[in-house]
């Protein structure tokens, strides 16, 4: 648990760090290192640079604009945990009490935790589950990833080596919309043995007009469950027909680990996301 | 006159914490001597084979790397590692302090690689180039004892550390109980294997100074004495050469307790090199090569009448060693024959020992050290009679409780406790938690279908060790303590003693002792110890031993310093001792008064001058204000307690909340109840973490699936609710304080009283009991077997 040798910088403006991403392939990004420390520790890990991002201006802001919220990259959970800008979305507030512990919370960044794309980290759910879309910037200039398309495998994300990841940004919240996000964590590391991030919006008449079921923690990468949403539209969300519309989550490739074989995870994922759309419903009626 | 207030029983912070929460505390890692030198090892990625090479050729070709050592170069150099228990001298085997030719378990360290600083020392760790031929490996001790399985040493082809049979009389005994019995009940019970993880990992610094001919090494340990010690020995150097110094102990929790292979090789390098050296564990080596704990299976008959009397106890107890035996590592389950009556009336109990051999790390003390084990099996053993039998379990407790006056009692098991009122804090426990209360609340769940769950664990253990007549004679020492008070000429109060803390507050408690004693401020007291050159030999701190023997030892100092400190008192206001009378501030002369009516009277810091001024010479007298004592008990104490716990497991996912817990314990008389509670804590939660998520989790092929804390689960303060405390106060008679011990208490029960609650919740599904650890997954398969 000694990292190898490695060089640090700390850039102070995005183009510094591109150029030096640009200059150095074997340079890796650090910010709240909550994921990178301990790689480099067991020398998972050895770049021969760390670029440190933690404290570059501009990117630990949380804003909103007609509707539209900005999370910067490098905004903590625990700032997403405590912030007033997100008073009306209080999914990052519950999905970040979740996360890891305070020091935790206080250190690792939402950013670092979607580009790292851990199977079992909790944002990428959340982000999945409402359409976020990523901001980044790299040599050839700014560019957006939707969610759907930026986890592409374990632990790999759709930015480019040589991209940095600036903000997400999240639509304007639906009309009767409410989202929830349930976990049960791995007593271990606190990550997700299975996370659900749910929103649904009603019509008029109370019934679901869109549903989206993102899952984490039991696949090697994060995902929607199309499927499930698809047979939601136009139902009500009662326990009888939250259990029929979750028979079956087509997109299931468990994994599995001293924690929880495939099969519980699988399970598990039922009954979670069973749990997150009632509570997503619940908020949407309120 | 002025009474001070006494301090002995107020709650009083920790005077260490300021230091340590201000991360202003000096362990052994801080240390930076100057030209010192890191140290890696090189560790088997086996779990067993035959080592073919070694080659640090690469290794030494890095710049900053000073030196490889392997075993060759040890070789008639060094003795084995340090073992105290050897159980049967015809099966003993060496643990070497690198391994010769073949490895063993995991992680035995290879090589050692001596560099600039420990960044190099693990780069150049990595470039030592070795070969080890696989061979099979056993890592079940069930297993191991099977015909044809591999071996461990080729030597012991049973795989066998010790076989202790039962006492031909207490077998007698067992099966004419077991033939007038009513009914018998068997169970298997495990006790999986835990990793200790204190905060602070082991570390070690030496420093041979070629001059002085002197090895000065700082060690993260519990027992500086026995590691001076056992290092002289190991390395053949006279103990006038080598001072042990424990600094700041980040928690031990038994893990401190061995003297390591470590420890010693690093002190032979210091004295090869002529140089200062250090090696400070990570997090993996401290989870993969500090000794374990627990590890033991249980195969039991109980032996009761249809009233619910237990009769009699025997089976078999299968206790893991790991792959050599550790410093007293083999011993320790020995604590689990003892106790296994834990507070009942058993007539009878008999019990075969084995130790095994397997290719894991070694088993060594673990909180509790082998009592826990015992309380679990035996209140494991009430419940489910009480399950068979229809009767309450609290019910079935009090018929089988030792009787408040049938103390001093001999047990089954062979101890003789001191004192017990197992019912008396039952009952404090049953109307806190409100137990009729709580039980209707169960029934009305369950008609609901929850799955709520009751625990308790009613439970003793023994604690305070000595007598001297039980320590080991390999231990070098008995199992007294020693305490020295020096009164400096100010007054001003020096104490050291023997029982080396590593987070116990010693320095809070021990200083209470003095202030009252002699009427000084707890801030006119230091506290010191860990440094062999500067404290009088002593034994550690380890079976909740620090207040009850080291305690008494500084209490006899104290009451020395304190008559020698009224003969002169007396001397100077012209009177006899018996005459004066000390008002815990100073001493004055019962009814008399000077020819101006002042009252004759001295304070302690006036005697304290006089002592050393010494213009009044008393006859027969030496100048000064000091005194040792050493403490050898009589016998054991034996705290007890009554926890209670409520759980609910959810019926789809397994997840388990424990809803409530309730402690009542007993440990006699507490000098720092905010101490106390600390321990209690600290000690319930350790206990809680074995039953829900700890273990140590080796696969078939001897490799670690818990090699990091993202895998090991230690338990954190989010699962649990507060923990309700309260307590009873049966002091001992053995030692003059009243002390039992309250370290390991709170492990011993919490363990039982969860897992009670467990199969409590899961009793009306009919299910055989769930081992430990209870994760959701365990859970989540029970619940789906039984249909739920």
């Amino acid at each position: 648990m000694i990292p190898a040798e490695f060089d640090y910088r700390r850039p102070d403006t995005a183009a510094e760090v591109i150029a030096l991403l640009a200059a150095q392939p074997d340079a890796k990004l650090l910010a709240g290192g909550m994921s990178l420390i301990p790689a480099l520790k067991h020398r998972l890990l050895q770049p021969g640079v760390l670029v440190d991002i933690a404290r570059l201006p501009g990117l630990d802001q949380v804003s909103e604009r007609r509707g539209r919220v900005r999370i910067g990259a490098s905004v903590t959970h625990g700032a997403l945990e405590r912030s007033r800008e997100l008073a009306e979305l209080p999914l990052f507030a519950e999905t970040a009490r979740l996360i890891g512990d305070v020091q935790v919370r206080n250190r690792g960044t939402l950013g670092g935790s979607l580009v790292h794309a851990d199977p079992a980290a909790d944002w990428p759910a959340v982000f999945l589950a409402l359409d976020g879309e990523a901001r980044c910037v790299g040599p050839k200039g700014k560019r957006t990833i939707p969610a759907s398309d930026f986890f592409v495998g374990m632990l790999t994300s759709a930015l480019a080596p040589d991209e940095l990841l600036l903000e997400i940004e999240l639509r304007p919240q639906r009309k009767r919309a409410g989202a929830a996000y349930c976990k049960l964590r791995q007593p271990a590391s606190g990550f997700a043995l299975v996370g659900v991030a749910a929103e649904v919006s009603l019509d008029r008449r109370g019934r679901c007009e869109r549903a989206a079921v993102a899952i984490t923690g039991v696949n090697p990468v994060p995902f929607r469950a199309a499927g499930v949403e698809a047979r939601l539209v136009g139902g009500g969300l009662d326990a009888v027909t939250l259990g029929r519309a979750l028979g079956e989550i087509e997109e299931l490739d468990p994994m599995a680990d001293l924690h929880a074989s495939a099969e519980y995870r699988c399970d598990l994922a039922r009954v979670y996301a069973r749990r997150a759309l009632l509570a997503a419903a619940e908020r949407a009626v309120a | 006159m002025v009474l001070r207030p006494v301090s002995i029983g107020a709650r009083i912070k920790r005077r260490e914490d300021p230091r340590l929460i201000r991360g202003l505390g000096l362990y052994t890692d801080d240390l930076r001597l100057h030209g010192m030198l890191e140290c890696a090892f090189v560790r088997s990625e086996y779990a067993a084979g035959r080592i073919v090479k070694i080659d640090s050729t690469r290794a030494l070709q890095r710049r900053g790397v000073v030196a490889v050592y392997t075993y060759d170069d040890l070789r008639g150099e060094v003795a084995r590692a340090p073992c105290a228990a050897r159980m049967d001298e015809t099966r003993d085997v060496e643990h070497p302090l690198l391994a010769d030719g073949a490895v063993r378990y995991l992680g035995q360290p290879l090589a050692l690689v001596v560099a600039q600083d420990r960044y190099l020392a693990r780069d150049a760790a990595l470039d030592v180039d070795v070969e080890i031929e696989p061979g099979p490996c056993v890592v079940d001790p069930l297993a191991a004892l099977e015909p044809d399985t591999p071996r461990v040493y080729r030597s012991l082809p049973d795989n066998v550390n010790v076989r202790i049979p039962p006492e031909p009389e207490a077998l007698a005994a067992v099966e004419k109980a077991f033939a007038e019995a009513d009914g018998t009940l068997s169970l298997r019970i495990v006790n999986q294997r835990v990793a200790p993880v204190p905060l602070e990992c082991r570390a070690v610094v030496a420093d041979w100074q070629e001059g002085a001919q002197k090895l000065t090494v700082w060690i993260s340990t519990q027992v500086p004495h026995q590691a001076k010690q056992q290092i002289a020995i190991c390395l053949g150097l006279s103990e006038l050469g080598v001072r042990v110094i424990a600094p700041e102990v980040g928690g031990g929790f038994g893990c401190k307790l061995p003297v390591y292979a470590e420890e010693c090789l690093l002190s032979w390098v210091s004295r090869r090199l002529r140089l200062p050296v250090k090696w400070a564990e990570t997090r993996t080596e401290n989870l993969m090569n500090t000794t374990h704990g627990r590890g033991q299976l249980h195969d039991v008959e109980a032996a009761y009448r249809r009233n619910g009397e237990l009769l009699a106890l025997r089976g078999r107890i299968v206790a893991e060693v790991g792959a050599y035996a550790s410093y007293l590592g083999g011993a320790i389950p020995t604590f689990t024959l003892l106790m296994y009556p834990g507070c009942y009336r058993v007539g009878a109990c008999a019990f075969e020992l084995v130790n095994v051999y397997t290719n894991t790390m070694a088993t060594d003390a673990y909180r509790g050290a082998g009592r826990p084990e015992a309380a679990y099996a035996i209140e494991m053993v009430m419940d489910e009679l009480a399950r068979k039998l229809g009767i309450d379990p609290v019910e079935l407790r009090r018929r089988n409780f030792i009787a408040p006056d049938a103390f001093p009692y001999q047990t089954a098991g062979g101890a003789t406790y001191d004192t017990g009122e197992y019912e008396a804090a039952l009952d404090k426990a049953l109307d806190r938690f409100d137990y009729s209360g709580a039980r209707a609340a169960q029934a009305e769940a369950r008609s609901q279908g929850r799955l709520v769950g009751i625990g308790i664990a009613t439970f003793t253990e023994i604690c305070g060790l000595g007598p001297s007549s039980n320590a080991n004679p390999l231990q070098r020492t008995g199992t007294w303590e020693s305490a020295q008070v020096r009164v400096e000429p100010t007054g001003n109060v020096t104490i050291m003693t023997g029982a080396s803390p590593h987070g116990q507050g010693q320095e809070t408690a021990f200083a209470q002792l003095a202030s009252d004693a002699f009427g000084v401020g707890i801030d006119d007291v230091r506290v010191v110890h860990g440094d062999t050159d500067v404290v009088p030999h002593g034994v550690g701190t380890f079976g909740s031993r620090g207040l009850v023997v080291g305690g008494t030892a500084l209490h006899m100092a104290l009451e020395k310093v304190k008559a020698k400190a009224a003969a002169i008192a007396a001397h100077l206001l012209d009177t006899t001792p018996d005459r004066l009378r000390f008002d815990g501030e100073s001493f004055s002369v019962a009814g008399a008064a000077t020819d101006d009516g002042a009252e004759r009277r001295m304070t302690f810091r006036e005697v304290a001058s006089a002592a050393h001024l010494w213009n009044v010479p008393v006859p027969g007298q030496e100048p000064g204000l000091e005194a040792v004592a050493r403490f050898e008990p009589e016998g054991t104490t034996f705290p007890f307690g009554a926890h209670l716990c409520q759980v609910e497991i959810d019926r789809e996912t397994g997840q388990l909340e424990i809803q409530r817990y309730v402690a009542v314990d007993d440990c006699g008389n507490i000098v720092n109840p905010l101490l106390a509670e600390g321990q209690r804590l600290g000690g319930i939660v350790q206990g809680l973490g074995q039953a829900l998520c700890e273990q140590v989790v080796y696969d078939e092929t001897g490799q670690l699936t818990t090699a990091t804390l993202m895998d090991y689960a230690v338990p954190k303060a989010t699962m649990f609710p507060e923990i309700e405390l309260d307590s009873t106060c049966t002091p001992t008679p053995l030692n003059p304080l009243g002390a039992k011990g309250i370290g390991e208490l709170g492990t011993i029960g919490s363990a039982r009283c969860l897992m009670s609650a467990v199969h409590d919740a899961l009793a009306p599904l009919g299910v055989a009991p769930v081992e430990m650890p209870v994760t959701t997954e365990r859970l989540w398969r029970v619940l789906r077997e039984a249909g739920a």
